[in-house]
């Protein structure tokens, strides 16, 4: 990845407030929004389709959670670049994250600042 | 609930959550214990479950004005009922979330399920009691209301 291309976001969270405040929020000029989803399962079906090379994954999520997810979008394309945003605030589920091939980690809440210095952060 | 230590640790949660989101403090008056087994809720309640090294439930109670008014907050423009549904469920959620930070990786929290209604009820595990967390937040009261084993 280099730092002038444009990265094709897509949002996966069972919250619909979490998932339009992330795609409203978010103002990095190399990150396009494409697409969000409601749960691992629906953010498989839609990486075949969007072919997003970065995400946000919330963690509990309905169906597939966002751990499951996370290594399978890995395995897909270890390229992709997933920041995991979640209310689980204990290190080892960040460690375990990361483990899984997610590339940074965002407690929630979060403000606006926070998620597009999270954001920045990934595509430097 | 074993400890004082125990409900700051949802106290700070609360502060935290209003000082960040909403970006406006809110302020928690004294927990006390329900006298009641069945705490009055809000006409929005956001509900997780607890299991693992606790068992219990965590729930986040407010009314609609005031859930319309944090979304506003949010920049969110749409206030309807299943939007409302899905703020109160995420607070509860995000509230029990961070209390992994202390209580360890093994509180294991559920997704939300969340009840609408004033006359709504909801389940506690037995011989527990629950503790209620007063929130003022603006003109607005809503409760967490915590109740673990």
């Amino acid at each position: 990845m280099n730092e002038t291309m444009t990265h094709r976001l897509l949002v996966v969270d069972d919250s619909n407030v979490i998932r339009r405040r992330i795609e409203r929020v978010q103002d990095l000029p190399g990150i396009q929004f494409v697409g969000a989803a409601r749960n691992g399962r629906e953010a498989l079906e839609m990486h075949e389709k969007l072919r997003p090379t970065i995400v946000t994954m919330d963690l509990t999520m309905p169906e597939m959670d966002g751990g499951e997810c996370v290594a399978r979008l890995v395995e897909r394309d270890p390229d992709i670049l997933i920041l995991v945003i979640s209310a689980l605030a204990d290190k080892l589920t960040a460690i375990d994250a990361i483990e899984k091939g997610a590339s940074g980690f965002l407690c929630k809440p979060f403000t606006d600042r926070q998620l597009n210095n999270a954001l920045r952060k990934l595509i430097e | 609930m074993k400890t004082e230590s125990e409900v700051n640790v949802f106290v700070d949660g609360v502060l935290n959550y209003f000082g960040t989101t909403v970006q406006q403090v809110a302020e928690c008056g004294t927990p006390y214990l329900a006298l009641s087994r069945t705490p009055e809720i809000s006409d929005y309640t956001g509900m997780i479950r607890i299991s693992g090294k606790r068992d219990g439930v965590v729930f986040f109670t407010a009314p609609k004005s005031m859930l319309c008014v944090m979304l506003m907050r949010m920049q969110e423009t749409d206030m309807s009922h299943d939007n409302l549904c899905d703020l109160v469920g995420e607070i509860a959620n995000t509230l029990s979330g961070n209390a992994r930070r202390d209580f360890g990786h093994q509180f294991n929290i559920s997704v939300p399920a969340v009840v609408h209604g004033r006359n709504s009820t909801v389940d506690y595990p037995p011989n527990t009691r629950a503790i209620v967390i007063p929130i003022e937040w603006r003109t607005y009261h809503a409760r967490l209301v915590v109740c673990l084993n």
